[in-house]
């Protein structure tokens, strides 16, 4: 059993703290992935975890042991780098076996194990050839492969798909979700990628300037962000966010335009806010909206539209703000047209102005 | 009126073609042409006495010739190989270094910025039998009360002259494998420690054979520092006594300057180029499949 315990872990460089006493408990078997904006701390602790930083304060735990003064060798843990690690110098055979030849198994055994990892990630016929003559994709699947091998107790990956191309990105996503669900071991995997972090996650940690913002499902910070930034940063297109005033029961927006008070949601007479929105919850009307009880109704100028073929996207501008809305069974739009929205406001969200925390009850 | 119009393309090459004729071809075919003569300098007319091959039969039926010839070989061997493992162990320990790394790098090489001559000198005091720094030094810790022959007998000569060699030119290896620890990729560094390697173990499998390309090239450079030695040797011990330190290039030297026979002295002098040019040849190689290892180049 390899479950992953962080207790008030801290990285500080000389007096900067990068890491601010963060808690998360991984379960074994759990695929954790960890996300937010460079800088926010997620490889930091990515690679505490895995013995490569130093942790300033705070305890790791892996399993039963608390590992903070353990080297990485003897964390049982294996990871997938960015630009894929791999060793140069030896083929990708040797590559695969090279944690198993360090630990003195019998060469038997590396044999069996190295022909299972290459079975796994259809590497078999590239065995014998070196780093530099395979491909990007190819790369990565030898250092996925190099981290399967071992059966180690905790699979660790920084951005490993950050230098493929798009499509590539794409198969290499379903072959780790795959990888997951063939070998079951607990996985701890940053990106700053919210895509493949909704895809990829059982649970998703958001993080932002050394602190943990929200924990949950992907479908849990989706559709309950705890905060502005959240909303934004999870989803795409980002999350729609309209300066307003609570005024008798309803939004004012900058412009003058009264929106009724979506439901559930909890706000201070005169309290400045964000109204937020997801482009999936403004539609033209006469588009497919599903019906719901609680709908605004909008005229907005159409400034843009991005055809994306099952739909598109529109770029409008609501209270001298851009945002973006959703046209299923899309026709042709001019720029300059003015169509009515609705907005389903079952589905909408309300920020704080100034902490930016969420007013859902 | 005539005049003679060369392409320009030949007018354009023609000072490079001067020079390059008047400072290598022509002397390199000159000495070449001379060692199958019996010139000797003190009588410019024997240039022209054709002998065909027999300074060259002279210098391989020379038992002098193949010791000084095996000696260079040894002070090669042993050199190049104290070098590089000072100058990698030196390295490696200035790449821990964080503060004032520069001025280390900058110390490091003080070695590089002495004439050889003078190095010579100061070592030829050093290890001077009876003022030398080294007896002295010995003496007065009690270690011995003898006058140890340091540049005197053919054994302690040697590693005197090795000495002096590795002082001077260790930095060559240390900067160059400095350049190299520097350009070795982190991640597969990481990767090894992950995969379970000990610090030993990283270094052994992944740092080394990424530093190996840097230490053929410090090797293929020294070799032929090395194969050419003569200033150091000259002035410690000039080859003697007794030939007991000769090398080719003291051998060749002298045969040529001193005893002014300059006809066999190139012919020693083209035997000797042979063996720098198959060290080179060799640590040339070991670059090129060092650099292939590590999917390099090609």
């Amino acid at each position: 059993m390899a479950q992953v315990v962080l207790q008030d872990v801290v990285k500080n460089y000389g007096a900067l703290p990068v890491v601010h006493a963060i808690n998360l408990d991984i379960a074994h078997g759990e695929f954790v992935v960890l996300v937010g904006p460079s800088g926010c701390g997620k490889s930091t602790t990515l690679r505490m975890i895995a013995g490569l930083e130093e942790i300033s304060g705070g305890r790791v735990r892996i399993g039963d042991r608390v590992v903070n003064d353990l080297p990485p060798r003897d964390r049982n843990i294996s990871m997938v780098f960015q630009n894929y690690a791999l060793y140069p110098h030896m083929t990708v055979r040797e590559n695969l076996g090279f944690s198993l030849y360090i630990a003195k198994r019998p060469k038997a055994e590396i044999e069996r194990a190295v022909d299972q990892a290459a079975e796994i990630l259809s590497l078999t016929p590239l065995l014998d050839r070196k780093p530099g003559q395979l491909s990007g994709g190819q790369r990565q699947r030898v250092a996925m492969g190099r981290a399967i091998v071992r059966h180690p107790d905790v699979f660790l990956f920084d951005e490993p798909l950050s230098n493929l191309d798009a499509k590539l990105r794409t198969q290499m996503r379903v072959e780790i979700k795959r990888l997951h669900q063939k070998v079951g071991t607990t996985i701890i995997y940053v990106t700053h990628d919210q895509i493949e972090a909704m895809t990829l996650a059982d649970r998703i940690v958001i993080m932002r300037d050394g602190h943990i913002v929200q924990i949950g499902t992907p479908l849990e910070v989706f559709e309950r962000p705890v905060n502005a930034f959240v909303a934004t940063f999870i989803g795409s297109p980002p999350m729609n966010l309209l300066p307003a005033t609570v005024r008798s029961g309803g939004l004012r927006l900058a412009d003058g335009t009264v929106i009724p008070l979506p439901p559930g949601l909890t706000a201070r007479e005169g309290q400045a806010v964000q109204f937020g929105v997801r482009a999936d919850n403004i539609m033209p009307e006469g588009h497919s909206m599903p019906p719901t009880a609680h709908m605004a109704l909008v005229e907005m100028p159409v400034t843009l539209t991005e055809p994306l073929g099952t739909e598109t996207l529109l770029f409008a501008t609501l209270a001298g703000t851009e945002v973006q809305a959703k046209m299923l069974n899309p026709r042709p739009v001019r720029t300059g047209e003015v169509l009515r929205f609705g907005i389903a406001l079952d589905k909408c969200h309300l920020f704080d102005a100034d902490t930016g925390a969420s007013l859902r009850v | 009126m005539y005049r003679m119009r060369l392409p320009p393309w030949l007018v354009l090459l023609m000072p490079a073609f001067v020079i390059l004729l008047a400072v290598v071809a022509i002397p390199l075919v000159l000495s070449l042409y001379s060692s199958f003569t019996a010139f000797q300098l003190t009588r410019p007319e024997t240039i022209t006495r054709w002998i065909g091959t027999f300074n060259y039969e002279k210098a391989i039926g020379d038992a002098n010739f193949w010791a000084a010839f095996g000696r260079t070989v040894l002070l090669l061997t042993v050199a190049l190989n104290l070098e590089m493992l000072l100058g990698l162990g030196l390295a490696l320990m200035v790449a821990k270094v964080t503060h004032g790394q520069r001025l280390l790098r900058t110390i490091m090489m003080f070695p590089m910025m002495f004439s050889p001559i003078l190095v010579g000198f100061q070592f030829k005091f050093i290890f001077n039998d009876n003022v030398g720094l080294l007896n002295n030094a010995l003496q007065s810790l009690g270690l011995t009360d003898v006058a140890i022959p340091w540049l005197v007998d053919g054994n302690l000569a040697f590693i005197a002259i090795v000495t002096a060699e590795v002082w001077t030119s260790t930095s060559v290896f240390a900067i160059l494998i400095l350049a190299g620890l520097f350009a070795i990729p982190q991640d597969p560094v990481e990767a090894a420690r992950v995969d379970g390697c000990t610090p030993w173990q990283t270094f052994r499998y992944v740092t080394l054979p990424f530093l190996m390309p840097f230490i053929y090239i410090a090797m293929a450079i020294r070799s032929l520092d090395v194969a050419r030695a003569y200033d150091i040797v000259q002035v410690m011990t000039a080859g003697g006594p007794a030939r007991r330190t000769e090398l080719l290039w003291t051998l060749i030297g002298r045969t040529g300057y001193v005893d002014a026979r300059m006809g066999y002295a190139n012919a020693m002098g083209y035997i000797a180029i042979l063996l720098s040019i198959a060290f080179t040849v060799h640590f040339f190689r070991k670059l090129s499949s060092a650099r292939t290892s590590l999917g390099m180049g090609d």
